[in-house]
């Protein structure tokens, strides 16, 4: 019983924050499980840095109850909290050296010289920054400012670890290695991970689990397959890759039903107008006609608008594959897709 | 098509002008720079260095003409017991009145960097900078009179039973003084009011550019308020309170009004200046005089930048 409740690191229940009328965070629970690598997603202004800002304990909820390690946190300021932040503009102290960044943590809490320095050193070295630790914060690129924050919050050995979208500012290329080193370095310490971020690949490409947020709620919590393959909600097909939303008449013409539903562009197969399609899955395909309107060419893909012969668009990605047919603008196509790619949504 | 052409032909003279300079960027950086160059190194620095110059000559105490033959014998005269009281007098002066200035700024300023909101902050603003609206004489004879035996202050101490209390300080030494307006704690007083402005806004300035994710930082690595303050907002407010303690301190190294009109009449570098130009008429002395608050300045600087004031920036 103890373990069971031991392996659950941060609980919401109920929590709501409110600023005057704006509702940032409106009456959320949820749980988020020791040693995960936990993605909050959202666009801005979703309340999803709130949330973090709130277990920090930077914000106070309006209602409800916080509690991480099975602590409540009601009334303990950040100080007193065994959680660290990676803050999204770094926040180092630009009057102290790398090293005195590194150990601010445990010069407070007044660990002893020696042990101070050989930790820091250590944290620098798991970011791979050995060595820089006599330069001001001044002296670094944003790529390794980052890596410094990631040191200064992990010396410590918080039992959760916050960041608030810590890639945010650094070029494409390095994001994309800060993802893997990230993931990496969050196996080799096993400390809970809560990642803020607005950028769905990011959230995606790393995480066990991902909470959704919008206008101050959680959307759908789930791991990253199945927030993909299997979205509960229209906002959640929109904002987690790109979907083709079906609504009303729309719908019910292409499907057959009534009710919105959603499929991703790449599960939608093209084949020259006259063809059919193929036999093996004819029993269990939807098909319809269409001409393209537009290509976009996208270097591994392309991306492709088609105007249907009964009404709407359809957007269509294809693998530019030597093997495969792709269309020209203007061209007549069929346009099918397996009935299970289909993505309805409840309610 | 005709109509583009024709108007790509025909600019006016501006617009060629705009484009010549345009596209010779140091050529406009030169014409920019000219006047307020020539300003600089005619009008202010050349001042400072014929009042160099003018230090090293002498007067001649029979003709009363000024000799150019250069000497360091104003500079030795420096050194005698009246001029070095009037420098020490004045250096501590100057002292006192720039750490009161910052301790008294550094909350206000503190408040309204992180605490005052927009409209808060905007009342602050207009009441720190309202009284360098009115003239600096009317304010100095203002505090003259509320500093007065009669004045203010000290009918507010005896109306509550402290004028013992007052006169006690008064009759401190080197303070003392019959009243408030006699004594070098009413010039100090003085002082501190006029130029408390000058530490009030950069002190201001500099705490507000201490991000917020700075202080959220300290204490989500578990410094407690008390220590944020010490090890992150205090360091990086320094140089705040090292560019308001130039003006506090050569503002009153300089200053000879003040002290002329409060205080107990012993004279200030300001004084001593104005007295060697104007009633004995020794130019040089004066201009010796002069440099003492420029070195003094300098010695001020070296130490606050050996003592790391302005790292942070």
């Amino acid at each position: 019983m103890s373990n069971a409740r031991s392996s659950i690191a941060v609980t919401f229940q109920s929590v709501s924050r409110h600023y005057g009328a704006v509702k940032a965070v409106d009456n959320v629970s949820f749980e988020i499980l020791d040693g995960e690598f936990f993605a909050m997603l959202g666009p801005s202004g979703s309340g999803k840095t709130t949330c973090l800002r709130l277990i920090a304990g930077f914000e106070h909820p309006t209602s409800g109850s916080i509690s991480v390690h099975g602590r409540s946190m009601v009334g303990v300021p950040p100080y007193d909290r065994d959680v660290n932040t990676v803050f999204q503009d770094y926040a180092l102290f630009p009057h102290m050296t790398v090293a005195e960044n590194v150990a601010y943590g445990l010069m407070i809490k007044k660990v002893p010289g020696a042990e101070r320095k050989r930790r820091a050193e250590e944290a620098l070295e798991m970011v791979a920054l050995a060595g820089f630790g006599n330069r001001k914060p001044s002296q670094l690129s944003g790529g390794q400012r980052q890596r410094v924050a990631l040191a200064r919050a992990l010396v410590n050995r918080p039992s959760v670890l916050l960041l608030d979208e810590p890639l945010g500012a650094l070029d494409l290329k390095l994001r994309e290695q800060m993802q893997v080193e990230l993931k990496a370095i969050q196996r080799q310490v096993g400390i809970t991970f809560i990642y803020v971020t607005h950028d769905q690949g990011e959230a995606l490409s790393m995480s066990d689990r991902i909470a959704v947020f919008n206008q101050g709620r959680i959307e759908q919590m789930a791991p990253p397959s199945e927030l993909y393959e299997r979205p509960k909600t229209a906002f959640v097909a929109g904002f987690v890759g790109v979907s083709n939303l079906l609504n009303g008449d729309f719908a019910a013409r292409l499907t057959g039903e009534s009710g919105a539903c959603s499929i991703r562009p790449e599960k939608i197969h093209v084949e020259p107008a006259g063809n059919g399609v193929p036999r093996s899955h004819a029993d269990r395909a939807m098909s319809t006609a269409g001409t393209v309107k537009s290509v976009l060419y996208l270097g591994a893909g392309s991306r492709y608008e088609v105007a249907l012969a009964n009404g709407g668009d359809l957007t269509v990605m294809l693998q530019n594959r030597d093997s495969s047919y792709l269309p020209n603008q203007g061209e007549s196509v069929l346009l099918w897709w397996n009935a299970k790619d289909l993505m309805r949504f409840q309610g | 098509m005709a109509s583009l052409t024709e108007t790509i032909r025909t600019p006016s003279s501006l617009g060629r002008l705009s484009t010549y300079l345009y596209t010779r960027p140091r050529l406009l950086l030169l014409l920019l720079l000219v006047p307020p160059l020539l300003w600089l190194g005619i009008i202010y620095l050349g001042s400072l260095f014929s009042l160099l110059l003018q230090s090293f000559f002498q007067l001649d105490d029979f003709t009363g003409q000024v000799v150019m033959k250069p000497t360091i014998g104003n500079y030795l005269r420096l050194f005698s017991a009246t001029n070095l009281s009037i420098i020490l007098r004045t250096a501590g002066m100057a002292a006192v009145v720039t750490v009161i200035s910052a301790m008294i700024a550094f909350p206000l300023a503190y408040y309204m960097a992180r605490y005052a909101d927009k409209r808060m902050k905007a009342l602050f603003y207009v009441a720190v900078m309202l009284p360098l609206w009115s003239n600096y004489l009317v304010r100095v004879y203002a505090w003259k009179l509320i500093l007065a035996k009669e004045g203010a202050i000290h009918w507010i101490f005896n109306q509550l039973g402290l004028g013992g209390f007052l006169d006690w300080i008064l009759s401190l030494p080197v303070i003392e003084g019959s009243s408030l307006s006699t004594s070098y704690l009413g010039t100090m007083i003085t002082f501190v009011y006029i130029w408390l402005p000058y530490m009030i806004l950069p002190v201001q300035a500099a705490l507000e550019r201490v991000p917020r994710s700075l202080v959220e930082a300290s204490s989500d690595l578990g410094a407690k308020p008390g220590e944020t303050f010490r090890k992150v907002i205090l360091p990086l407010a320094i140089p705040g309170v090292a560019a308001g303690s130039i003006f506090t301190f050569s503002l009153t190294l300089g200053d000879y009004i003040i002290p002329q009109l409060i205080g107990s009449s012993r004279p200030f570098i300001g004084q001593a200046v104005y007295q060697f130009q104007g009633t004995s008429g020794d130019i040089p002395m004066a201009a010796a005089f002069a440099m003492v608050p420029i070195a003094i300045m300098a010695v001020y600087l070296a130490i606050a930048k050996r003592l790391g004031a302005f790292d942070a920036l």
